[in-house]
């Protein structure tokens, strides 16, 4: 952390945020990050400090920005489908997800029941595996290493059964227009199975560690405290709001994906402070496995993919006999099917909170504009009122209890 | 509780010939408003008590070009209470691309609107911090325009070298 030796090397356009402390050098003005392992990416953090107080918090984004949204209205819409698997890291499949559900409210293509199920399963495994990350990192940064290196011991049995079903273990690509890329391999089940039956030993060896451990509980409870209204007003969504009590989550306000047949809990705790924010996605973990184990175990049969040939491939098989297939094949992968004029909103919700994705259609096969509602973004916004007289030791762990991806707040 | 039918009869009643245009599409309604009218609109939407549409779930813009008006802004809101999501969106010209923001009604705005602004170049009147977000602070021309080239590097070889480099836009020393 550097910094700025005088007051007059403030940047001028920072001077307005600061306090006119600030201005006479009554109060140090400091830069944290992008380089920062504390920062959870590359994100960038001005400090006003009073002593060890922090007065003001301007978080600097864009380090990370790729320009996701640009490159994607140059694309057919199903192959603009790579680049949403990059914009929120820890959360590939359900960033395909959100996308595929935009795409398939616009041109109104219906997804057979066992392609919503092996979804679900999908995108459940990717939470289980965005909060390892979160809860390891989030530890770490409160010097509790032995937690990372388990939790990514966990994770990495999530990742291989994403290799085992899509052939890459991060970069899915697996949810796709219609449906999933393909059927579930014969392993995975028995994968999968073995993975749910050790996973609630190991939380319970984590909580253990951690639920009562007086340093643990020392650095994170009473630290930056929300209310509802003012994590609703700031934008938070996700874990960070049900900590504060409020029952809000997609999966049961807006089902999708058919999330309402599954029977779940959603997670609340009542002080909104960073152990809240813990215990609630502990929790969470939890309940993934209970949705994922009444998916695989009432798995429908049938078809993975929608078989409507004007928006979906035919399978390779199709090919050496049908003439129909090959002009399909053909047109779908050279020019691409066409959406009409119009714009939907489709969210889901993300580990963080809710994702949304905003598609606008011209009736060509590109889509016209695309633009991704992240929580991570929204949860950055919130930090400088999080932040706010809180101690510098304290930051860290309430931008990691924030559990901000920072290829999603910047795409 | 409020329903969607309330929300655009709320919104017509009191606004009146500020609503341009009430369009529903895949089931999501839609309220095209003019400029002057967004941050009354969101006012009356988030203070109603039985709408109480108190989230901001989005707020982004489309570029039409060449068309006129150019842009679009789109918002989202989102009522927890009811379960309801709402849609406005106002058209913005090209040739003065400004509107009054909402940061006093939703404080969540801010972020979003700079981000309109630093893509779009759509300047939001009232708000309390706009610098570019994403884009560095110098950058030149907003990209997410549709008039803005997608990327394209001039390739420079040793006979060329010194000549693109003078119009070639990166960090010099």
């Amino acid at each position: 952390m550097t910094a700025f030796p005088a007051e007059d090397q403030i940047p001028e356009e920072l001077r307005p945020l600061l306090s006119e402390r600030a201005q006479t050098g009554e109060t140090i003005v400091l830069n944290m990050g992008p380089q920062h392992p504390s920062t959870h990416g590359v994100l960038r953090l001005i400090l006003e400090l009073d002593g060890e107080r922090i007065i003001n918090c301007i978080p600097d984004i864009g380090f990370l920005h790729t320009g996701i949204e640009k490159n994607m209205e140059a694309k057919t819409y199903e192959k603009a489908l790579v680049m949403t698997d990059r914009t929120d890291y820890l959360n590939n499949l359900g960033n395909n997800l959100t996308y595929c559900l935009a795409i398939e409210k616009l041109v109104e293509l219906d997804v057979p029941v066992r392609g919503q199920a092996i979804r679900v399963i999908m995108v459940e495994l990717q939470r289980i595996a965005s909060h390892l990350v979160w809860l390891g990192t989030h530890a770490l940064d409160l010097a509790a290493q032995s937690v990372f290196l388990y939790c990514f011991r966990e994770r990495e049995v999530i990742l291989d059964l994403f290799e085992l079903c899509s052939g890459a273990r991060m970069m899915t690509s697996y949810i796709r227009p219609g449906g999933v890329w393909r059927d579930l391999p014969p392993d995975f089940e028995p994968a999968l199975r073995a993975f749910m039956k050790d996973l609630p030993r190991r939380l319970d060896q984590y909580e253990a560690i951690l639920t009562k451990n007086p340093l643990w509980l020392d650095r994170t409870v009473g630290i930056s405290p929300l209310d509802a209204d003012t994590a609703l007003a700031q934008g938070l969504t996700g874990p960070v709001l049900r900590a504060c009590g409020v029952p809000f989550d997609l999966r049961r306000a807006q089902p999708y994906s058919g999330y309402e047949q599954y029977d779940f809990e959603i997670p609340t705790a009542d002080n909104g402070d960073v152990y809240d924010r813990y215990v609630v996605r502990m929790q969470e973990m939890r309940q993934s496995l209970r949705i994922i184990e009444q998916a695989i175990a009432d798995l429908p049969t049938g078809l993975f993919r929608s078989d409507n040939r004007k928006f979906v491939p035919p399978p390779r098989s199709e090919l050496g006999h049908s003439m129909e297939a090959v002009i399909h094949h053909f047109k779908l992968w050279t020019e691409g099917f066409r959406a009409p004029h119009g714009s939907v909103y489709a969210a889901t919700e993300s580990p963080r909170g809710v994702l949304g994705c905003y598609l606008v259609g011209d009736g060509g096969p590109n889509p016209y504009r695309v633009h991704f509602r992240t929580p991570s973004f929204a949860a950055l916004q919130a930090l400088p009122v999080m932040a706010k007289g809180h101690l510098v030791a304290d930051l860290v762990a309430i931008i990691s209890s924030l559990d901000p991806v920072l290829g999603d707040t910047d795409r | 509780m409020g329903t969607l039918e309330q929300a655009t009869e709320l919104v017509t009643r009191e606004l009146g010939d500020n609503v341009l245009e009430l369009t529903t599409f895949r089931g999501e309604t839609t309220i095209s408003l003019k400029a002057k009218a967004i941050t009354m609109a969101a006012k009356l939407l988030r203070d109603d008590p039985a709408l109480n549409f108190n989230f901001l779930a989005m707020l982004t813009a489309v570029d039409y070009y060449p068309q006129e008006p150019r842009f679009i802004v789109a918002y989202r809101l989102y009522s927890l209470p009811n379960n309801l999501y709402l849609g406005l969106q106002v058209p913005v010209s090209g040739k003065q691309p400004e509107l009054p923001s909402i940061e006093s009604v939703y404080p969540s705005a801010n972020w979003h609107e700079r981000e309109v602004w630093d893509m779009f170049g759509i300047n939001f009147v009232g708000s309390h911090d706009q610098r570019r977000i994403l884009m560095p602070h110098d950058w030149e021309g907003h990209p997410l325009r549709k008039d803005y080239p997608l990327g394209y590097e001039e390739v420079q070889f040793t006979f060329n070298f010194d000549e693109i480099d003078k119009r070639k836009p990166y960090a010099k020393e």
